[in-house]
């Protein structure tokens, strides 16, 4: 285990990386057998706990017992209740029903008389329990649809009441919403106690519960009792089945057109998670049901608010002084009495029936920030209110405040996150009309509802989004499969021919990661690779075996025969069995290539470092910074006792150092001729870094302040580059490059093209290179296994449109910090800390990668650096764990005779241990004949990632603009072609988006908003294809944050949700918010998360606690300007935040700089620009986007 | 037997389309390589860029000896494909030398699909024009024949 973590976890820790190189060697045998288990993960992601919940796409959190209603007799209830949302997580689609018998006592009540067999017992239970006239009518209505329909309205009316009037149901709902991410959060105050517990995996429906609930609310307990008994066998014997027999869709139809509750009883009952959320409803008919829900509430209101107090009352068992805070807290004193006061009383309850109108009442608090929430809005205005709220929220300013003193801010963001689930519980109904109610409810317990964007404004889930699994229908296999991390399509099942492909309207294509720091890697080292004989490909565990001495390819199905070497299985030591082998048990390994890999011996690390040090460079600072990371790294450079390092500097000239033996300083050489370069001496530039190791650290403390005073304007970058080229040839490795000023003298010289008043114009020109000088360069680099990297660090224009060609080329990597002076502190931190993870992250030489895909499947086009030297062949002179790569795939053949598809890229390269190795990743994914399935597999992120990819390209060969329509036309597309494969008979209102795809429209007017694709907006050319270049570059984790950055309510995180990092300790995470000045609040303070950057923006109203303790400034006006850090306290508040942000921080190549804004800081533009669904001068909102969209979605 | 500027115009583009045949099957071949992963794409580059522009010209030249000699409706058949090769050049990638094949995109499926089908085309094209250059050779000649007697 050891000896795996070190070699993988290199690149990230300066000490691994040394340690691992020593136990490299030593260990190696160790190595292979034991890596032969070890599944593959992220570095990152951690072991125990967060692992487990990843893979069953649990949002990787645990649930604070504190969610739990506080009447819950035990724990045993809890983790039980845990356990079967694990369940349903860990099914392919999550069936809301499964969770629901754990909700509440009054939720498993009605559970127990779902089961009953006459409704009639149960209308009469209704009646007598609450007296509500919303019951009976509701459960006469139920009967009429005589189905086990009855039973779930009930629930709702039982519900109704207890929420309306109980701190109880408010506490039940918390606890639902633990088990539905979306809701999370929603009460995060109820109770205090944040810890969490293991989950457990399977969940069978308490009893327990259900006897409080008949004590609670005066039930006839007896009935309860055996019906709950019942649901329990039920449960246990099929629990599948169980969810389905207590699927909303029987009586949710039904319900809707009963009452108004029905909808809430989904949206109670079903377990969203990431957001099965099932959906549309058109409005006309939410409404409608609104018209009804007016016509029911008011009358009911009353006899639900004495309802609620002889529930208080008879309710001896239960620590209802605890709830009566809780409901409080949760509330907020006036919105408390406000419920007590009026009609409204629903709205502000957390749990009312008709969730939708608490919504409402939320915006309109939102809307009207000075009125007081008390004012009762009668419940067709609410209505009203829900119909058309969203363009009024689009121009709300965050500002308004929107809550009663006593209410704790971001709850309202939260409380919003659940409408989501409401809604589309309530527009469910409506599709079940259409499409049969048993089909609808298989459809969701599958995942495959769908809803309507419009309805939805928060349709971002609280967890982070996980990859859609991949299904084989075999467990092995699946557990087999690659990482999503690593190897991601954008659908989790192929068409199984382009026509199909083409009817879905979806991007086919591969994102692949393949260098990523890996904690988990088996490596094997063996006499014979076994691969195929015709194709190439490396045996994997999708191969077939055809007896034990064949085995057939999975991608050409050519069989072929097995080593005799195969037989052997390292780690039981027996002979016979070939499907034990590491090969065959993982699907990402690396083997140790022998000779026949290696055209020349593997060469050693060298590393050249080119310095720009013109007048513009010298005043970015960079070269100080450079020289002392360089100086403290020196010693964890990647490299074994060949490494060689060297260092050129150009203005107008360049220098050369040369660092001989026996000499005390480094000597150095200029050369003013930059039109012909040579070299001034043939040794000595490049030297052994361990042998003159002193002697360089002498060349980087002289470095800084030898060009300190020169006022040479002039960049010889083209001349620098030919002669890296000439210094380097013979062995290849990785030039460095820093760049300040435009290459303006000597060859690739290069005028400034950009025109700064047209930087904000629709169309933008020079995206494209303006010679190709530097791509040739590259080309012949490439040849010679020369990899160069830019640091673009210019204060002004440079054109790195054409400059990134040297890289773009090579395989090398660009980083890019605009403006950088030594003032500004961010970005000098962001500098060294990018930097510094460059210096010592691990890296592989002279490198290929090779994509093979089964047989009727071809790669189409490739996006990344690298220069592709066959149809499936990338030449990469340097790897590094932060390259991603994207590529399209056609569909050539059909493919109906297959039932899985695989992709393998192998990377085959030199480790800076001049070790040739090969790393394997292979993704098996299954073949599907039905556009429905095929659109209900795709993956969004995924999609978005491969669209960026192709809209760069489509903006550089066609133009910008084009690009913008491209994305407007695949969401479009996507959707309509959504609605055909509905085939739904009558025509729909609502913009309906599967379950899969419902972030897609989201994204897409991200990235109509992002650097690189807006217009309108002044944007720089270089930052614009600098963010270009990075779309087609980043790993898709690190693309996504760029895209859609996460934002974070973080003035309450000891109210939150307690997940485990990957050290096992507890973090508290709160839900991510949508980013829009609505979910901001006066009271608050966010933390967005940029990926390389966060930032924290401190609302003036903040509570005092929070200065005081979390940030440690004594009042808000004391935050400084320039805060880009958080001390660190001795406090549960500081520690709790700090804890956060090294969380955030597990994932991230290197730390993200922070920085504390003020609300009223010069700087919050930095915050604010990023709220990109809110309307900006020239874009639309998020939802005029929607709006557009539906107009041209047939 | 005398010799006419027509049947002159004819006969050299008779030769000259040989010659084009030739390009244009060298190209067909060159692509085909490329997808089956024979040659390097810097090396087939190399190898076709600077047979692009002799390719255009000594289309063009033939086409203008038919301006000359009036010809028109030969020259008609020809004014597409001249307009597609100057197009085509126009917007060739940002290139130093010249061609208009650049090897990092060439691999592009896209761009390699069409750059075979393009040969393909092209060298029908050529070989049918081949047949009426013939055709048209006879003609004039007969049309001269009938003119001196």
């Amino acid at each position: 285990m050891m000896a795996d973590r070190n070699i993988n976890g290199i690149s990230t820790n300066p000490e691994s990386l040394k340690q691992s190189a020593l136990q490299d060697e030593k260990l190696f045998q160790h190595q292979q057998f034991n890596g032969v288990h070890s599944s593959q993960s992220s570095r990152s992601s951690s072991p125990g706990v967060r692992l487990g919940h990843i893979s069953s796409q649990l949002p990787p959190r645990l649930i604070p017992q504190s969610q739990l209603p506080p009447v819950r007799p035990s724990i045993g209830n809890v983790t039980q209740q845990i356990g079967g949302i694990n369940l349903n997580q860990s099914l392919p689609r999550s069936s809301p029903q499964f969770g629901t018998p754990t909700f509440s006592q009054s939720q498993s009540s009605t559970m127990g008389q779902k089961a009953t067999p006459s409704p009639i017992t149960v209308n009469t239970y209704f009646n007598k329990d609450t007296g509500s006239s919303i019951g009976s009518t509701a459960s006469q209505q139920s009967l009429s649809g005589s189905f086990p329909v009855p039973p779930q309205i009930q629930p709702n009316l039982v519900q109704s009441n207890a929420f309306s009037v109980n701190p109880q149901s408010s506490s039940n709902l918390g606890q639902k919403s633990d088990s539905f991410p979306p809701l999370q959060g929603q009460f995060p105050n109820v109770q205090q106690n944040n810890t969490s517990q293991p989950p457990k995996p399977f969940h069978l429906p308490n009893p327990a519960p259900t006897r409080t609930v008949s004590g609670i609310g005066s039930l006839p307990s007896p009935q309860n009792k055996v019906l709950t008994n019942q649901n329990a066998d039920l449960s246990r014997t099929h629990p599948t089945q169980s969810q389905h027999s207590m699927g909303v869709p029987y009586n949710s139809s039904l319900a809707a057109r009963v009452s108004p509750i029905p909808p809430q009883q989904n949206f109670q009952i079903s377990p969203n998670r990431n957001g099965p959320i099932q959906a549309p409803p058109s409005q006309g008919q939410i409404n409608s049901q609104f018209g009804q829900s007016r016509n029911v509430v008011p009358g009911s209101h009353f006899q639900t608010t004495v309802s609620q107090q002889n529930l208080q009352k008879t309710y001896p068992q239960q620590p209802s002084l605890v709830q009566n805070n809780d409901n409080q807290r949760i509330n907020g004193p006036n919105s408390f009495q406000n419920f007590n006061n009026g009609p409204n009383n629903n709205a502000n309850l957390p749990t009312t029936p008709s969730t939708l109108s608490t919504q409402t009442t939320n915006y309109q608090q939102v809307n009207n920030s000075g009125v007081p929430p008390l004012t009762p809005p009668n419940v067709a205005q609410k209505a009203n209110l829900h119909s058309n709220r969203y363009p009024t929220l689009s121009v709300n300013n965050y500002q308004q405040p929107t809550v009663t003193p006593g209410q704790y801010s971001y709850q309202q963001p939260v409380q919003k996150q659940a409408v989501p689930q409401q809604q589309s519980m309530n527009s469910y109904p409506n599709q079940n009309n259409q499409g049969g109610v048993l089909q609808t409810g298989f459809n969701k317990y599958w995942g495959m509802e769908h809803f309507d964007l419009l309805q939805i404004p928060n349709i971002l889930p609280p967890a982070k989004e996980e990859a859609p699994l991949v299904q084989l229908g075999q467990e092995l296999l699946d557990e087999a499969n690659c990482s999503p991390d690593l190897f991601r399509c954008t659908m989790t099942k192929i068409p199984e021919n382009n026509s199909l492909l083409q009817k879905s309207r979806l991007p086919l294509g591969v994102l692949i990661h393949p260098f990523r720091d890996l904690s988990h890697l088996p490596v094997i080292q063996c006499n014979v690779i076994v691969r195929c004989r015709a194709c190439r490909t490396y045996i994997n565990p999708f191969v077939m075996f055809v007896d034990n001495k064949r085995w057939k390819c999975n991608l050409c199905y050519r069989i072929n025969e097995l080593p005799e070497e195969f037989q052997y299985d390292p780690v039981t030591k027996t002979y016979g069995d070939p499907s034990r082998r590491p090969e065959i048990k993982s699907s990402t390994l690396e083997y140790i290539a022998p000779a026949e890999y290696m055209l020349r011996p593997p060469q050693p690390a060298v590393y050249l470092y080119l310095l720009d040090v013109s007048r513009l460079a010298v005043e970015s600072g960079y070269l100080k910074i450079v020289s002392n990371i360089l100086l403290e790294e020196l010693k964890n450079i990647p490299g074994d006792a060949r490494t060689q390092i060297g260092f050129i500097a150009y203005d107008s000239a360049l220098h050369f150092y040369s660092l001989p033996e026996g000499i005390t300083q480094p000597h150095e050489m200029t050369i003013l001729d930059i039109d012909d370069v040579f070299l001034p001496t043939p040794d000595n530039l490049l030297v052994n870094l361990k042998d003159r190791m002193d002697l360089i650290a002498d060349l980087l403390r002289l470095l800084p302040n030898r060009f300190a005073n020169t006022f040479d304007t002039n960049s010889a970058l083209g001349a620098a580059l030919q002669v890296a080229f000439k210094m380097m040839s013979p062995t290849g490795g990785r030039v460095t490059v820093f760049q300040a000023a435009l290459p303006n003298i000597g060859p690739g010289a290069l005028v400034a093209r950009e025109d700064p008043s047209s930087r904000a114009a629709t169309e933008v020109a020079h995206l494209n290179p303006a010679n190709d000088f530097y791509k040739r360069l590259a080309l012949e680099c490439s040849g010679q296994q020369i990899a160069v990297d830019l640091f673009v660090v210019n204060s002004q224009y440079v054109d790195i449109a054409t400059i990134s060609g040297i890289s773009r080329f090579s395989g090398g990597a660009i980083h890019h910090f605009p403006l950088l002076r030594p003032a500004r502190a961010t970005l000098c931190e962001n500098f060294t800390r990018s930097f510094r993870r460059y210096v010592a992250r691990k890296i592989g030489f002279e490198a290929v990668m090779r994509i093979r895909c089964t047989r009727g499947l071809s790669i189409h086009t490739f996006h990344g650096n690298f220069f592709v030297r066959s149809t499936d062949l990338l030449s990469l002179p340097n790897i590094n764990p932060d390259a991603g790569f994207g590529m399209q795939v056609a569909i050539e053949e059909s493919l109906s005779d297959v039932q899985t598809v695989c992709f393998q890229a192998a990377l085959l390269y030199t480790s800076s241990k001049g070790e040739r190795r090969i790393r394997v990743h292979t993704m098996c994914l299954p073949v599907v004949s039905t556009l429905h399935e095929i659109i209900h597999s795709a993956d969004q992120q995924c999609i978005i990632g491969l669209l960026s990819k192709m809209a760069v390209d489509r903006s550089m060969q066609s133009s910008l603009a084009d690009a913008r329509e491209a994305f407007i036309n695949v969401a479009i597309d996507i959707l309509s072609s959504y609605k055909v494969s509905l085939n739904l008979g009558s025509p729909v209102t609502g913009l309906l988006v599967p379950n899969c795809l419902k972030l897609l429209p989201l994204y897409i007017s991200a990235l109509l908003k992002h650097t690189a694709f807006r217009t309108g907006t002044s944007t720089r050319l270089d930052d614009r294809v600098m963010k270009m270049i990075e779309m087609k570059t980043k790993p898709l984790y690190m693309l996504m944050q760029d895209i859609y950055p996460d934002l974070y309510p973080i003035h309450q995180l000891e109210n939150q949700e307690v997940i485990m990092n990957s050290e096992e300790e507890p973090v508290s995470v709160p839900p991510r918010i949508q980013l829009t000045a609505r979910c901001l609040d006066n009271k608050g303070a966010f933390l967005m998360d940029l990926g390389e950057h966060m930032v924290i923006l401190v609302c003036p109203n903040v509570s005092q606690e929070f200065l005081n303790e979390a940030l440690g400034v004594p009042n808000y006006p004391a935050i400084p300007d320039d805060c880009y850090e958080i001390p660190v306290l001795d406090n549960l508040r500081n520690q709790r935040l700090h804890q956060f942000i090294s969380y955030l921080n597990e994932d991230k190549p290197f730390a993200a700089t922070l920085q504390v804004i003020r609300d009223n800081s010069t700087n919050r533009v930095v915050f604010f620009e990023r709220l990109i669904e809110d309307r900006v001068e020239n874009a639309l909102s998020y939802h005029e986007f929607l709006q557009h969209l539906k107009t041209q979605v047939k | 037997m005398a010799f006419n500027f027509p049947a002159f115009s004819y006969i050299i583009a008779l030769i000259v389309d040989a010659f084009l045949i030739f390009f244009s099957l060298f190209h067909v071949i060159a692509f085909d390589e490329l997808k089956t992963d024979y040659k390097n794409p810097i090396d087939q580059c190399n190898s076709l860029n600077p047979l692009v522009l002799p390719e255009y010209l000594l289309h063009l030249l033939f086409n203008i000896l038919f301006a000359a000699s009036g010809e028109w409706f030969s020259l008609c058949l020809n004014i597409p494909l001249i307009a597609y090769h100057i197009n085509r050049y126009r917007t060739r990638p940002v290139m130093s030398g010249c061609g208009i094949y650049d090897p990092t995109s060439i691999m592009n499926a896209d761009i390699l699909t069409r750059c075979q089908r393009e040969g393909w085309i092209k060298l029908a094209f050529y070989l049918l024009s081949f047949f009426y250059y013939l055709y048209g050779y006879v003609i004039a000649l007969e049309n001269d024949h009938i003119e001196h007697t």
